[in-house]
């Protein structure tokens, strides 16, 4: 059981300003762990989530992926730069991020924003490519799909074609940030239901959310954020059941 | 007949030769100034907001003709005070060393700036500053999400560009661009005051010694209506190409 996480997160500080929203965050995911971070809105939960991929720099702490630290250099003004690019471009296409809005690359199709990043950031051949992705596709039930423009599609196939993009770089771990919080509701299933099966298959998955379902049935390790801080963790059989801290139970009995 | 030019057809064709590769070349540097100027004026860094800015507000604060001067002129008197202080500095050092040092010309004294060059340069920068506001627009239009996600899946700066800034931005530049490019096309008839034979030279000198400066003006004028028309069809089929889709 030593073996080395997939993910490491230790004391992640992230600033805004003077605002500071992350006040020392801890996180282990094992290979296959599914783990649902939750909280109210401004808890910091999307920042914790894009300081890993280093979409936002963290003001202090350390993120170890596969064991790899990623080198970080200070600023005069406080702020942290990653010290070396290549190793940052290096390790977010092993981490894929699932956004919100989609950002699917509205001027390709969606089996050109699949093969993208595989051909151009990771050298495969275009041919292999193509394979994998319609491999993808049959597994996000987009195959069909395939030739068509992002904006072409339903907000729930954009967000299946946008898994299926994160597939593709067959990546270490999965980063969901609010997947579902853009789509009609009668489009959430279809996507949550693509990420249960990835859940099943094993996939390492970070899963920011709200559907408290999801949290309870598919993850097995929740995270509840509040006010920069992890309030409560636990395996959700625990902590669904008898939360420790107030601010969780409230959370729960808003959101149901 | 109307279009009879008198065995000039050469002259005009020449002239219409020269006309397109000022246009062409001075598109290039345009082009590339307007992109220096468009990030610059995006940029984190105020020295390079700052230089920008003085840029492209001076340069469409001027009309074209006077600026065209001051560069023809301007830029010729610069550059021959610039060599004879350099060469005076020079021989003034060596002397100080060596008292037997003889006058000697390091830059030459004299440089004659060639109208094509100096057409070429002022056009380019003239319209340069007109597309570093067309590209400066374009890239803001473009969704930060299209590139966060271009980063998010470990594209480099240059790759983000290429790949997702560059096909995006072109649709929201694609019309101030043609824009550009067609009143840059018409502004080379600038050049013709500083002594390029170009087109509209070649015109004026023909229709002086053949007395018929309508047919030869005419005739620029159908030339200039036939590069415009083929621009315009292809910017529209650059248009189509860029165009994204969507419900």
């Amino acid at each position: 059981m030593n073996a080395i996480p997939t993910l490491e997160v230790k004391a992640l500080h992230k600033k805004f300003g003077n605002n500071e929203v992350l006040k020392g965050i801890d996180l282990i995911a094992n290979q296959g762990d599914v783990i649902s971070i939750l909280g109210s809105s401004g808890s910091g939960k999307s920042t914790f989530l894009r300081c890993i991929n280093l979409l936002e720099m963290p003001n202090a702490g350390d993120v170890y992926v596969k064991g790899e630290l990623i080198q970080m250099k200070p600023l005069k003004n406080g702020e942290r730069i990653p010290a070396n690019q290549k190793q940052v471009e290096a390790i977010r296409a092993r981490l894929a991020m699932v956004f919100q809005g989609f950002n699917l690359w509205s001027h390709m199709t969606v089996l050109e924003n699949i093969i993208e990043a595989p051909v151009h950031v990771l050298g495969m051949p275009k041919k292999q490519a193509i394979e994998a992705a319609h491999e993808y596709l049959n597994k996000v039930g987009l195959y069909d799909r395939r030739e068509y423009y992002p904006g072409h599609l339903s907000g729930g196939q954009q967000q299946r074609a946008a898994i299926a993009r994160a597939l593709a770089v067959d990546p270490e771990v999965m980063l969901f940030d609010e997947p579902t919080s853009a789509l009609d509701p009668e489009l959430v299933g279809e996507v949550l239901t693509v990420m249960r099966n990835l859940a099943e298959e094993g996939r390492t998955m970070l899963v920011v959310t709200h559907e408290m379902a999801f949290a309870r049935d598919v993850s097995n390790k929740v995270m509840f954020l509040h006010q920069g801080l992890v309030e409560e963790q636990g395996a959700p059989e625990q902590i669904f059941t008898q939360p420790k801290s107030e601010r969780f139970k409230q959370f729960i009995s808003s959101v149901y | 007949m109307l279009l009879d030019l008198q065995g000039y057809e050469s002259t005009i064709l020449s002239g219409a030769w020269v006309t397109l590769q000022v246009a062409l070349l001075s598109l290039f540097v345009a082009v590339v100034l307007g992109m220096l100027g468009a990030l610059a004026k995006l940029s984190s860094i105020t020295f390079l907001r700052w230089w920008a800015t003085l840029y492209t507000t001076v340069i469409r604060g001027i009309p074209d003709l006077i600026l065209m001067m001051l560069i023809f002129f301007g830029g010729q008197i610069f550059i021959n005070e610039f060599n004879v202080t350099i060469n005076d500095w020079l021989n003034e050092y060596f002397q100080g060393q060596d008292a037997a040092h003889e006058w000697v010309s390091y830059l030459p004294d004299y440089v004659d700036v060639s109208p094509f060059f100096a057409g070429v340069a002022t056009i380019g920068f003239i319209f340069g500053a007109y597309m570093a506001e067309t590209f400066r627009g374009a890239i803001i239009a473009v969704d930060k999400g299209q590139l966060e996600a271009a980063r998010a899946y470990g594209m480099s700066s240059w790759m983000v560009f290429r790949r997702v800034m560059f096909p995006q931005m072109m649709r929201h530049a694609l019309p101030g661009f043609g824009n550009n490019w067609l009143v840059l096309l018409k502004t080379t008839a600038l050049v013709s005051i500083i002594g390029l034979e170009d087109m509209v030279k070649a015109a004026g000198d023909a229709g002086g010694s053949t007395q018929m400066p309508f047919t030869f003006y005419f005739v620029v004028a159908l030339v200039f209506l036939v590069f415009t028309a083929i621009s315009t069809s292809l910017l529209s089929h650059a248009e189509k190409k860029y165009a994204i889709v969507s419900r």
